[in-house]
């Protein structure tokens, strides 16, 4: 066995011992659905775990908190998390995409400030991007920005706010010039804390009936001036490359799970048990069809994860497999989900709770929640936009 | 789902790296679009200096063991040619030489390798001949008969897509000898006046033939039975897999720069039609059916040495890549508006390339089938 393989053992013996018992509530599916205070706590605490056994920012460097190694040893960390289901890690958003974003660009004293707080879940992110009136088009963010003095007096509103209820600070894109030569050029970056007057947060229901993420109101909420990223004006771009670290297309990420995986080969066990005229759906074969071309499809994004670090195989369109990841994975998400419910006969229209109901609804309520990711960070019409212009060479308009 | 481990790494050597430059560049210089539509008509369906140069090049021995004159690589380097050769609607013996070698490789015996290997190494053009009238892919149950009959085999029966058998020298064709499949090594010269006719195929790049075998003679010598049969027509199998699905995988890339290219430049209703979501959308579900298909095939060729990992890793990559290429193919035609209607437009020829491809040993409903009892 070599070092890598050792410690890939060492990791799932850790993660078999450690990992925290099956709660009596449901937990949310990913961290864009943590609704509940006992969800909230049970996955910090498990986060915080794990860091502290070093599992957590392993590549990120030491001086903030990181464990300053190579990022193969991550990967594998965060492979065998999926591979044995554990809990994902909550403060996501701290972890993948602000973090990175820091640690790029950030200044010292900022690294200082954040890093190993994120990683230790001491301080939850979230991210204030999407507006009421603006979902993909972030461009055209409206709340503004004003300087005065030492501060930066915030209005207007943000949606979608997820860990909004929990989060210690914000990244958050307001406009603090409305007479910019375009809509870009007004916008501005702040590492904003949540915990200053004038800053209210409203749960939103989603349409699993749950709550998971937040409104946020920015009413003359004050915050020092000190939170501005970068300079003013360079807001546009700032939030450009933190969506290149959301969408998984720029390496950097502290690593860990984000959300439940969802395995073809779950919805091959439901087949075994699911019957159709009298007989378990796995013998019939239009549904072995459509298993065997789920799983194709799932062990061909593996594929293209491993086959991404041969250069010699992505030269011609470098992006192509980073920038379609986000697009691959939930859409395909989202089509096992409802896969899996057409595999229940009458029960398919059970719901979480129903005593009768498939896993407890669990397929119900993942196919409902699966749309976060088909629409958050950019809906997968806009992805296909996006990987159409930006590796086809396709004309914008 | 039982735990089997499941392979899900690509490898790629230097070696690899370096023949799929080159192959890249020579494709794409010798094999363009001119080109193709020259050979369109003609005997052979491929110019004769051109086999010359990709023998030169070694290509031919590539995977032939250096005893035998070859280079002794392997069939995941034979990849390499093979992607860009598609990408380009090259048609030459390339693959059947290759199903030639691996039949010799996996089921012939000393006598029939060191006749038979040399010369392919060298250029010699093989054809290799399993499928029947009724156009099933099944490849261990051939009706053609082999019967015994003294020192001779006496043929019976009508084999058809004898892929470039016209200009093969040796003909690799199977029979049922004595209730079991076997294989039988034809020299072409030695064929009787009539015995092959051409086919009218989809992919008018393609030369394939109908092989009536009543009335030809074959020595017992070259016979592969039994066992030896069934590991020579695995070979054939996943020889013929592992390079169509390449073929595809590049013959996809290619149609998808046409498409690309034409939504780039073509303007109605005042804007390039590119700029339509209703065209780049499918133009996305293009690039990502080839993306997982390259990943599909590269895997494919990392673990081909390993019987057992590579039989579920060949169908996904065969599955994986025609759909892909049909779907691009025909929604290439559709993108062109009139004017892919048209013969003149090259997106028909590589509609009917995907046709082709998905049509040749077993298409993706066909291997979906297959890894359903295999996977689950």
């Amino acid at each position: 066995m070599n070092e890598l393989d050792e410690f890939r053992a060492e990791v799932a013996a850790w993660l078999m011992e450690n990992r925290p018992r099956a709660p009596d509530f449901l937990l949310p599916e990913s961290f864009m659905e943590v609704g509940s205070d006992r969800q909230f706590h049970y996955l910090r605490d498990w986060q915080q775990q794990v860091y502290e056994a070093g599992y957590l920012g392993m590549a990120w460097p030491q001086e903030y908190g990181g464990g300053g190694m190579d990022q193969v040893y991550q990967n594998i960390v965060t492979d065998e998390m999926a591979r044995l289901n554990v809990p994902f890690m909550t403060n996501t958003i701290g972890l993948n995409w602000a973090g990175p974003l820091i640690l790029a660009i950030g200044t010292d004293e900022e690294k200082q400030r954040y890093i190993r707080n994120i990683l230790s879940a001491e301080e939850i992110w979230c991210q204030g991007f999407s507006e009421p009136d603006n979902g993909s088009d972030l461009g055209n963010v409206q709340t503004r920005a004003v300087r005065d003095g030492d501060e930066y007096v915030i209005n207007g509103s943000k949606i979608w706010t997820s860990l909004g209820s929990y989060a210690k600070h914000m990244i958050l894109l307001a406009r603090t010039d409305p007479h910019g030569e375009n809509k870009y050029a007004g916008l501005s970056y702040f590492l904003a804390p949540m915990d200053v007057a004038g800053v209210r947060v409203q749960p939103i229901r989603k349409l699993t009936g749950e709550y998971g993420f937040t409104q946020t109101f920015f009413e003359d909420a004050r915050i020092p001036a000190s939170c501005l990223m970068g300079a003013e004006g360079q807001g546009w771009q700032i939030a450009m490359s933190t969506l290149t670290f959301e969408r998984g297309a720029a390496g950097g990420q502290a690593g860990g799970l984000s959300m439940v995986v969802v395995r073809v080969a779950d919805v091959v066990e439901l087949a075994r048990h699911a019957m159709r005229d009298g007989r378990p759906s796995i013998e019939d074969p239009h549904v072995r069809d459509e298993l065997v071309k789920f799983l194709i499809e799932e062990q061909g994004d593996r594929l293209c994860e491993s086959r991404s670090r041969i250069p010699a195989l992505c030269s011609e369109r470098p992006g192509s497999i980073a920038l379609s990841g986000k697009l691959r994975g939930t859409e395909l998400r989202r089509r096992l989900c409802q896969f899996a419910i057409s595999l229940q006969g009458a029960n398919g229209a059970l719901w979480v709770g129903d005593r009768d109901a498939v896993a407890d609804g669990k397929w119900q309520r993942s196919y409902f929640n699966a749309f976060s990711a088909t629409i958050g960070g950019g809906t997968s019409q806009v992805q296909a936009n996006i990987v159409a212009e930006r590796v086809l060479g396709l004309p914008k308009s | 789902m039982s735990e089997t481990p499941v392979s899900s790494a690509v490898n790629f050597s230097d070696e690899q790296s370096m023949l799929l430059d080159t192959a890249v560049e020579f494709f794409r210089d010798t094999s363009p679009m001119s080109y193709v539509r020259s050979q369109l008509a003609t005997e052979t369906g491929f110019a004769e200096n051109l086999w010359r140069e990709m023998v030169d090049l070694g290509w031919l021995g590539l995977a032939v063991p250096e005893a035998y004159g070859g280079s002794g690589l392997g069939l995941a380097e034979a990849v390499s040619i093979a992607e860009p050769m598609g990408r380009h609607l090259c048609n030459c013996p390339f693959l059947s030489c290759q199903m030639a070698i691996q039949v010799l490789l996996a089921g012939g015996d000393e006598q029939q390798r060191g006749r038979w290997l040399p010369r392919l190494a060298q250029g010699a053009i093989a054809s290799v001949a399993v499928i029947e009238r009724d156009g099933d892919w099944s490849l261990v149950r051939p009706t053609c008969s082999a019967i015994r009959q003294d020192e001779r085999i006496a043929l019976s029966g009508v084999k058809t897509f004898a892929v470039d058998a016209g200009v093969a020298e040796l003909l690799v064709v199977s029979v049922e000898f004595e209730g079991e499949p076997a294989l039988v090594l034809l020299e072409n010269s030695g064929l009787p006046e009539g015995a092959l006719t051409r086919q009218r195929v989809i992919d008018e790049t393609r030369r394939s033939f109908r092989l009536d075998l009543d009335g030809i003679e074959a020595d017992a010598a070259d016979l592969i039975t039994s066992r030896a049969a069934l590991g020579a027509l695995a070979a054939i199998r996943d020889t013929a897999l592992l390079l169509i699905t390449a073929e595809a995988c590049g013959g996809t890339a290619g149609v998808l720069d046409v498409i690309v290219d034409y939504l780039n430049t073509r303007t109605q209703f005042g804007r390039l039609i590119g700029s339509y979501q209703a065209l780049k959308h499918p133009a996305v579900d293009i690039l990502i059916g080839l993306e997982r298909a390259r990943s599909h095939l590269y895997h494919a060729a990392s673990v081909i040495g390993d019987a057992e990992l590579a039989l579920g890793a060949l169908g996904m990559a065969k599955a994986q890549a025609c759909d892909a290429f049909a779907y691009a193919g025909d929604r290439s035609i559709q993108f062109h508006g009139a004017f892919g209607f048209t013969y003149e437009c090259d997106a028909q020829l590589f509609l009917r390339r995907a046709l082709w491809c998905q049509y040749q040993f077993g298409d993706a409903l066909h291997h979906r089938k297959h890894l359903a009892d295999l996977l689950l």
